[in-house]
């Protein structure tokens, strides 16, 4: 007998879908502080990628958390989130803490590294991570292990040697590696038409042999279900997958950047309209995965977890400068 | 004269470039509608048109390649590659092709391309974005590198790049495109490889360039106070050196500190030390130092970065000890 007021049994899907909507508004949750701060003068720099939660967070939902590996890029907020990154290790990142388990203040702002998530730091510079991972991907087969690595870029980074070489190079020793490129439009100011000729990102796959699909990026059970046929068929050993899921950034490319001097205010109003986690919050309300109550007091739950990781994290002590000097070479036990 | 920004000398002097030579055009990431990462080029676009002015794919590579190739077909090409830290995308076209092309075809084929980019650190960008690579250029038979510290070298010098019939790298400072200071409103060009005497003194001489001339004249006024009277140098270009201005300052100051943003290993500074040594060994009273960045990656956290960079007081520490006979 099922008691009023008692949650009901959830199957597996509808447990799925609610870890991922809550990831999706950790994300956006944090990723709005961070930028907050920056304009508050609290964070030297910030960013982020709202817009970009469907995508990032079907993604990782389809990796094998700890076997398989993640390079992430800087926007990738989601991914960490749903890695289970906790806002306030990200935001000792923001901050630049001696806590920052990224890098103890030495990295940017999101450019994580995380052993037991097998998440490695990813280059500021644009696409050096491709090659890396198609790197991870080779030792991974080398090894005969059953890992697939997944890095994220955007498509400016497609117009790099690094992405053409590292595609290639994966395809030509079938490496289980996706490359997953979160399609946004814009390279800070420049739109896509100056980067390729080609309308999809996921057409260049077939001039290395390899197959690319293109998904809407602002539907995250779309990007979930492609992410993990792709993920898989690299675990069965039939090669390197390229994905390309299209969004758009809905803020500045980083907190130094005036999105106004590329694009107007109507786009921009377009693509709000396609929220991708009000485009999922609609569903799950339609389908009665939750309800609005629960959806309401979730979101309250997560203001309030952020607002403290602030609290503590902002709080924490800065690196010692004479910490300047340690790991530029590997010291005895690393 | 009137008092502009570093950013504006350098508008001034591309201005210039775009308005009275036909075959000048610009190219790089962002430089169009976005006006440039460091707002360099901002309005450009729509005064001189997408002719003279193109935005190109993030692909540093094919940029100076391109920039190259329409070199040598007659064409003059700026090449804006956003930071020194991208430059090291385009590191074969450079090196390995814009230095050598003229002189492995005998000197038949010329290169008049001018590479622009920023450089230096302590603006919290991290490891990959506060790079000091101008030693590696100018150790490149081939390539002339230009290290602008004031408004005044900024306009000056890039005038001259756009003369050279060889590459030129032309590297700005990340710190200093807000900084004003005296520009003349009429077109000059400064020579390459003319030392400038940024303050005259007479008990040490302080050598730097781009960011650290600055560094080192807040510290000669900081000695001035300790009865010290420091000579800035300003090198303004690496290839070519000034090494008789340098020399000549030495010989009068017995003394030298070379100060630098860069690693200490293997960098410039070295260079400076070991000419001073060969060409003025019998004038100096006291080894010749450098105050450099430590040998790290620069960190992005501001306690750390400042801890990894050479600081005003380090600079005083060393020449109050130089000229005490207190050597480390
Ligand atoms: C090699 C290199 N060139 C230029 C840059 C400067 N830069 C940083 S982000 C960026 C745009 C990247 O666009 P995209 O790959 O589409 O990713 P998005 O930021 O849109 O998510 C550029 C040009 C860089 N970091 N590295
Ligand atoms: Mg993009």
């Amino acid at each position: 007998m099922v008691r009023v007021n008692e949650p009901r049994p959830r199957t597996a899907p509808e447990k799925l879908h609610r870890a991922m909507y809550r990831d999706m508004l950790l994300s956006r949750e944090l990723s709005d502080r961070m930028f907050a701060l920056n304009r508050q003068g609290r964070a030297a720099f910030a960013v982020t990628g709202q817009g970009h939660e469907a995508a990032q967070v079907g993604s990782a939902h389809a990796l094998r958390r700890g076997t398989d590996w993640v390079l992430p890029y800087y926007r990738d907020v989601g991914v960490l989130v749903a890695l289970g990154m906790t806002p306030r290790d990200i935001l000792l990142g923001l901050f630049a803490k001696a806590g920052d388990p990224a890098s103890g203040g030495r990295q940017m702002p999101c450019h994580w590294s995380w052993p037991e998530m097998r998440v490695v730091t990813r280059s500021s510079v644009i696409a050096a991570n491709l090659p890396h991972a198609a790197g991870i991907a080779y030792a991974s087969k080398l090894r005969g292990l059953k890992e697939v690595s997944v890095v994220y870029f955007g498509e400016g980074a497609t117009s790099e040697g690094d992405f053409h070489e590292a595609v290639n190079f994966a395809a030509i020793h079938k490496l289980p590696v996706v490359f997953f490129c979160e399609n946004n439009g814009y390279a800070i100011s420049e739109s896509s038409e100056k980067q390729m000729s080609v309308l999809h990102v996921a057409d260049r796959a077939k001039g290395y042999g390899i197959t690319g699909s293109t998904v809407d990026g602002n539907d995250v059970l779309a990007v979930h279900q492609l992410s993990r046929w792709s993920i898989d068929e690299c675990r069965r050993g039939r090669g390197p997958k390229l994905i390309e899921a299209k969004t758009y950034r809905l803020v500045p490319h980083t907190s130094s950047d005036d999105d106004r001097r590329y694009r107007t205010r109507a786009e921009l109003d377009e693509w709000i309209k396609r929220d991708p986690i009000d485009r999922f919050r609609a569903r799950l309300l339609d389908e009665g995965t939750m309800t609005p109550d629960e959806d309401a007091a979730l979101r309250e739950q997560i203001k309030r977890q952020v607002a403290e990781a602030v609290e503590s994290a902002e709080r924490a002590p800065e690196p010692a400068p004479e910490d300047a000097l340690r790991h530029v070479f590997a010291e005895d036990g690393g | 004269m009137p008092d502009i920004t570093y950013r504006e000398a350098l508008r001034q002097a591309l201005r210039y470039q775009l308005e009275h030579d036909e075959r000048v055009f610009l190219m790089g990431e962002d430089i169009g509608a976005y006006g440039g990462s460091y707002a360099v080029t901002k309005g450009f676009l729509e005064e001189f048109g997408e002719r003279r002015v193109k935005d190109t794919p993030i692909s540093e590579s094919v940029v100076v390649g391109a920039g190259i190739g329409a070199a040598m077909a007659g064409l003059k090409p700026m090449v804006e590659l956003m930071t020194i830290n991208f430059s090291l995308l385009a590191i074969d076209q450079i090196v390995n092709n814009a230095s050598k092309l003229h002189y492995m075809s005998n000197g038949q084929i010329r290169v008049p391309l001018v590479m622009r980019m920023a450089g230096g650190a302590g603006s919290q960008l991290g490891a990959q974005h506060s790079h000091s690579l101008e030693s590696w250029y100018a150790h490149v038979p081939g390539l002339k590198v230009v290290v602008p510290a004031t408004p005044y070298d900024a306009k000056g010098l890039l005038m001259t790049a756009f003369e050279e019939e060889n590459p030129v790298v032309f590297i700005e400072h990340t710190a200093l495109y807000a900084s004003k200071g005296e520009v003349p409103e009429d077109v000059y060009r400064l020579p390459f490889g003319a030392a400038e005497v940024f303050r005259a003194g007479t008990d040490v001489t302080l050598i730097g360039y781009s960011g650290s001339v600055h560094q080192a004249f807040r510290a000669a006024q900081q000695l001035e106070e300790e009865g010290i009277d420091a000579e800035v140098l300003n090198l303004r270009t690496l290839r070519p050196l000034d090494v008789e201005g340098i020399v000549a300052s030495v010989r009068k100051t017995s003394r030298a500190i070379v100060i630098e943003d860069d690693w200490k290993f293997g960098g410039f500074g070295g260079e400076i030390v070991a000419l001073i040594q060969e060409h003025a060994f019998d004038y100096l009273d006291a080894p010749v130092l450098r105050c450099s960045g430590s040998d790290v990656p620069m960190p992005y956290s501001m306690a750390l970065e400042q801890a990894a960079l050479p600081q005003e007081a380090g600079i005083v520490e060393l020449a109050l000890n130089l000229c005490e006979g207190v050597t480390p």
